[in-house]
Formats: structure tokens, C-alpha cells, sequence
């Protein structure tokens, strides 16, 4: 079978798909908010001041500010990653609502692109509450701390593009087990969430160094102590690759997919 | 309206649609029949542009489709087969939410929610959650939904399947006053009553090709003897040894029911009167009971007759 790899066609009519996402979440919003933010805050609170406690600083900084930073990224990983797993998979194969929208003057490349920017929107909200914890912490005082707004918006157009291209290759919701075990999980480890990636053993230093992940915090990190990070290039480049070459992925195998 | 020429579309080695043309009139609702696997949810597919045909001609609405297929999709609607409603939304959210897909504004919708819900007999749903409906209201929330767009052409793909009659004949009288309106109407169907209640003309399709064309009386006239006698009972093979070769014209048998194709019944009738008379009925010395009833040819029968009697799965 042919696959159709012809640049994504993107249009403004995008923008009703995602208004739909939008109406469908303020319906659900309690239940949505309490999953999104309570979790990554008790889960930054806890280890924070209780492994925080056992240790002086980390970076020069306290262990909590140091994993403040972390959970930034991580929070939102993990919220586009939901999103454009389970629920673009619910609308995509369950509910058939992407065949009821194509049915429509809309086209899948734009439904593709609302359901990622939706995901990302989505993360972004979820990244905004751990930051709006670290300024009523005071564990921050920096305006650079701004900046973590636009980071979190291109870190969950990143992890929204790889989940859709997962999502676009699932038989079923078991399937992502399979990204979570082999993809997330060891991204989390190697990246530097939860301690120093420094720390760890040479090699596994270096493969943390293609993951996403690692570029993400490689950037909030310094937000967050005040400083301008370095290479900041290099990090939102490869951010942006991995989101874009995502995207186009997810098209082509969401096409080859519905399309047919 | 729509135009289908020399369209082929093959998956792998099999030919979904094997060259067909098709010619929308203006105003006419036309069916599309065919077993399951005939090619005709294909044929929706590659007139809404969401299947590229291998080769091929096709037009809605002026528009060439695929490349200029949502241009297209603007004045057309369409009731799939599966719902594919909302579940999250309210019936007159469905509605609302469906029609900013085609670019209109919450005003003109709102304005447009009552009268749509009134045509689909779903007056005082407006806010019901869409698991509280049945399978009907689903249909006609669906049927509503395609017509946001207030569209000129309209495609249904089996539109009342899965049914019971009384949802499917109000779906049959909204469908008339669409016609009625002066819509275009695609629809497929494996039903045959519904396809001669319904459709000004037909095309019988099989293997992705279209094997039969015209209005429902013109199929039954041109391909079809006009009298049918359905003949059972563990006589019947019997009775059809003794006399078929002189009194039909044309035989078939299928599970325990034989059919007879004739011009004319009465030499056929006298036979089984004959049988009647000199035999009677259920005694084992004559081969066993046969029944049998004598009716006008149908849709059916032509139906029967160019696609074949085995099952399609």
C-alpha cells in the first residue's frame, strides 16, 4: 500500500476541532484539573520535602527547587502524552469522531494538527500550575521564570506529536503500554527529573542526551534558578524537531490509516 | 449533482470498485444496492474525496474530488453508517458543534437548531445526552446533523439498518420530504423495499462493479419474469422433476424454497392444483407436504437473480 507523504495541509479550519476539544473539556473540567494537577503537586511536595529533608542542596539550590524545575517538564510531558494517547485515541477509533468531522469541509491533516495543538494546549496548562507552585513557594523570584511559558507549550507540541504517531499505529489502549515501559518511563529516568543526570553512568548519559526530555529541562532548569540557560538553540531546535517530524509522522500514518 | 466515470479503486490485489459510472439528477433520490462487500460504501467514500480512486473522473456539485473535495463537502451531508455522534454533548450541542465545521457562525446555527430538531422528532431532546436516545432518535439526531449545512446533496449510507419499522418508516417519510424539497439523495441500501419506496432510480452493484441500472420498475420488467411461485415442503422436489421442465420457465432452489420465474402462472397453478387433487397432501406415499405461494416479481427477486444466493460475509 502507498502511503501519502505529501507536507501536511494545514488550514484555520483546524481551529472548530479544537474549539470542540475545548467545549468537551470545560464539561469534564473538575475531574480533568484534579487528574492534571493535584498528582504532579502532591508528588512535587512530597518527594520535595521529604527526600528534600535528607539532603543540603542539589545544584546549589534546595532539592525541592531543583525538582521544581524538573516536574515543569515533566507535568507537562505527561499531560500531552494522556491527551493525545487515550483521548485522541478514543475520538480517533471509539467514538469515530474524526469520521464524523471528515465527513465535513474539514480535512484529517487539520483534525491531526488540532488534536496535537489541543494536547499541547492541554500540557500547557498542566506545566502553568507547577510554575504558579513555585512562584507561591517562593522558590523562585526570577522574571526569567516567564519563560518557562512558551517552554511549555513547545515541549507539549513535542511529546502531543510522538504520542499521535503512537496513537496513529494503536490497535488498541494496551498499545501505549509498549510507549509508556519503553519510551517514557526510561526518558523520565535518564533526563534528570528526579536527580542530576550527571550522576549517572557515561553511556547512559549520552543516550539521555537525544531524549527530549533532556532538553526540556536543560532549559527550565536555569529558568528557575535565574540564570539564562545555555544552548538554548540547540535545546528549543531539537524540541522543534522532534515535534515537527512528529506531526508529519502522525500524518502520514494517520492517513494511511483512515484514508483508505 | 455527481458524476462518477471509469472510477476504479483497488486494495492490494482486489478491486473495491472495478470501473463504475453513476449520474446524479438533479432532485432524484437514487439507490445504491448491493451484499455487503459490493463496493458501495467505497463509492461514498471516494465521492466525499476520503478514498483517492486509482483512476477515474469524479464530480460533486461541479467540484472535482478529490482535489477539490471539501469545497465540495460544504453543500453536502452526510448520515454514516455508524452515528458517530458526540457522546459528550448534548443532542443540540451535536448540532451546534457540527455545524461550526462548516464554518458557521453560532448565531446562524442556533437559528437553525429548532427547526432541525423539529424535522428529526426531536422537539423536546434538545438537551438530552446523547446515551439516553435510542437507535432511532440516534438515526435522526444523525439525519439533522447532516442537514446544518442546509446541504443540496445528501448521502446516506444505510440509512435505516439496525432498525425497528416504525423508526425506520419515520426515517422513510423524512427522507420523502427532503426529495420532497427538492434535495439530491444518495443512498445504499441492502434493503429492497426501502429501495423501491424510496429511490426514483437504482443501480444494483456487485464485485465493485454496477451490474443493473434504472428505475425499480424497469429492473423488475427487464430482468425478471413477472410471476414468482415460492414452493416448499418435502414435495417439492418431487413436484419440480415431474413438471418444471414444461411449466417455468426458469427454476432455483435455495435452502428448503424452491422459486419458479414465469410469464404466465396459470399452467404452473393447474399443475399444483393437480397435485392437490389427486394426492392428499402430508401422506408419505406422495413425497410429502407442498406448499406454495404465488406473488408479483420484485426488487428482490431481481436482486437475488444478479448477485446470486450465497451469503457474502
Amino acid at each position: 500500500m502507498s502511503l501519502d507523504l505529501s507536507p501536511p495541509r494545514v488550514s484555520l479550519r483546524f481551529a472548530q476541532v479544537w474549539r470542540r476539544n475545548l467545549l468537551v473539556w470545560r464539561k469534564l473540567m473538575l475531574p480533568s484539573v484534579l487528574g492534571n494537577l493535584a498528582d504532579p503537586t502532591l508528588y512535587m511536595l512530597g518527594l520535595g520535602f521529604g527526600i528534600g529533608a535528607l539532603m543540603p542542596s542539589v545544584d546549589g539550590v534546595s532539592y525541592i527547587t531543583f525538582l521544581a524545575a524538573g516536574t515543569v517538564c515533566y507535568t507537562t510531558m505527561n499531560s500531552a502524552t494522556f491527551e493525545a494517547l487515550y483521548s485522541a485515541f478514543s475520538r480517533m477509533q471509539v467514538q469515530r469522531t474524526w469520521d464524523a468531522i471528515m465527513n465535513a469541509p474539514i480535512g484529517l491533516d487539520d483534525i491531526v494538527f488540532a488534536e496535537m495543538c489541543w494536547a499541547a494546549a492541554k500540557s500547557m496548562l498542566s506545566g502553568m500550575a507547577i510554575l504558579l507552585l513555585i512562584w507561591l513557594l517562593g522558590l523562585s523570584h526570577s522574571p526569567l521564570t516567564l519563560w518557562l511559558i512558551p517552554l511549555t507549550l513547545l515541549v507539549g507540541l513535542a511529546f502531543a506529536a510522538m504520542a499521535l504517531v503512537i496513537t496513529a499505529l494503536a490497535p488498541n489502549y494496551d498499545f501505549f503500554m509498549y510507549y509508556f515501559s519503553l519510551l517514557v518511563t526510561p526518558m523520565v529516568l535518564l533526563s534528570g527529573v528526579f536527580y542530576p543526570a550527571s550522576t549517572l553512568p557515561q553511556l547512559l548519559q549520552q543516550i539521555g542526551g537525544g531524549l527530549p526530555l533532556h532538553h526540556a529541562i536543560s532549559l527550565a532548569r536555569p529558568l528557575v534558578y535565574g540564570r539564562v540557560p545555555d544552548g538554548i538553540l540547540l535545546h528549543a531546535g531539537v524540541l522543534a524537531c522532534y515535534a515537527l517530524v512528529g506531526f508529519y509522522l502522525a500524518v502520514v500514518l494517520v492517513r494511511r490509516r483512515l484514508l483508505k | 449533482m455527481l458524476s462518477l466515470r471509469a472510477v476504479r479503486k483497488a486494495y492490494g490485489g482486489s478491486q473495491a470498485v472495478a470501473g463504475i459510472d453513476l449520474e446524479l439528477r438533479n432532485g432524484e433520490c437514487f439507490g445504491l444496492l448491493g451484499p455487503n462487500g459490493a463496493g458501495k460504501t467505497t463509492t461514498l467514500r471516494l465521492a466525499l474525496g476520503l478514498v483517492v480512486p486509482d483512476s477515474g473522473e469524479i464530480r460533486v456539485l461541479e467540484e472535482p474530488v478529490p482535489e477539490r473535495a471539501i469545497e465540495a463537502r460544504r453543500r453536502v451531508g452526510v448520515v454514516p453508517q455508524t452515528d458517530c455522534l458526540d457522546p459528550d454533548f448534548t443532542v443540540a450541542e451535536n448540532l451546534l458543534v457540527y455545524g461550526r465545521y462548516f464554518g458557521l457562525t453560532d448565531r446562524a446555527i442556533r437559528a437553525r437548531i429548532p427547526e432541525l430538531l423539529e424535522f428529526a422528532g426531536l422537539d423536546s431532546r434538545g438537551a438530552s445526552r446523547i446515551a439516553s436516545l435510542s437507535g432511532g432518535m440516534k438515526r435522526r439526531l444523525s439525519l439533522a446533523r447532516a442537514l446544518i449545512n442546509d446541504p443540496d446533496l445528501l448521502f446516506l449510507d444505510e440509512p435505516t439498518t439496525g432498525l425497528d419499522p416504525q423508526a425506520r418508516h419515520l426515517i422513510w417519510d423524512r427522507l420523502k420530504r427532503l426529495v420532497a424539497r427538492g434535495k439530491t439523495i444518495l443512498l445504499t441500501t441492502h434493503f429492497m423495499d426501502e429501495a423501491e419506496r424510496l429511490c426514483d432510480r437504482l443501480a444494483i452493484m456487485d464485485h465493485g462493479r454496477i451490474i443493473a441500472q434504472g428505475t425499480p420498475a424497469q429492473l423488475v420488467v427487464g430482468h425478471i419474469e413477472p410471476h414468482v411461485l415460492e414452493l416448499h415442503g418435502e414435495g417439492v422436489s418431487r413436484w419440480i422433476a415431474a413438471h418444471a421442465d414444461s411449466v417455468c420457465r426458469r427454476w432455483e432452489t435455495v435452502g428448503e424454497t424452491t422459486f419458479c420465474y414465469l410469464h404466465d402462472p396459470q399452467p404452473a397453478l393447474a399443475a399444483l392444483q393437480d397435485v392437490r387433487i389427486s394426492h392428499e397432501p402430508g401422506s408419505v406415499q406422495d413425497g410429502g407436504v407442498l406448499r406454495y405461494l404465488h406473488r408479483p416479481a420484485n426488487l428482490e427477486d431481481v436482486f437475488l437473480k444478479l448477485t446470486g444466493h450465497d451469503l457474502r460475509d
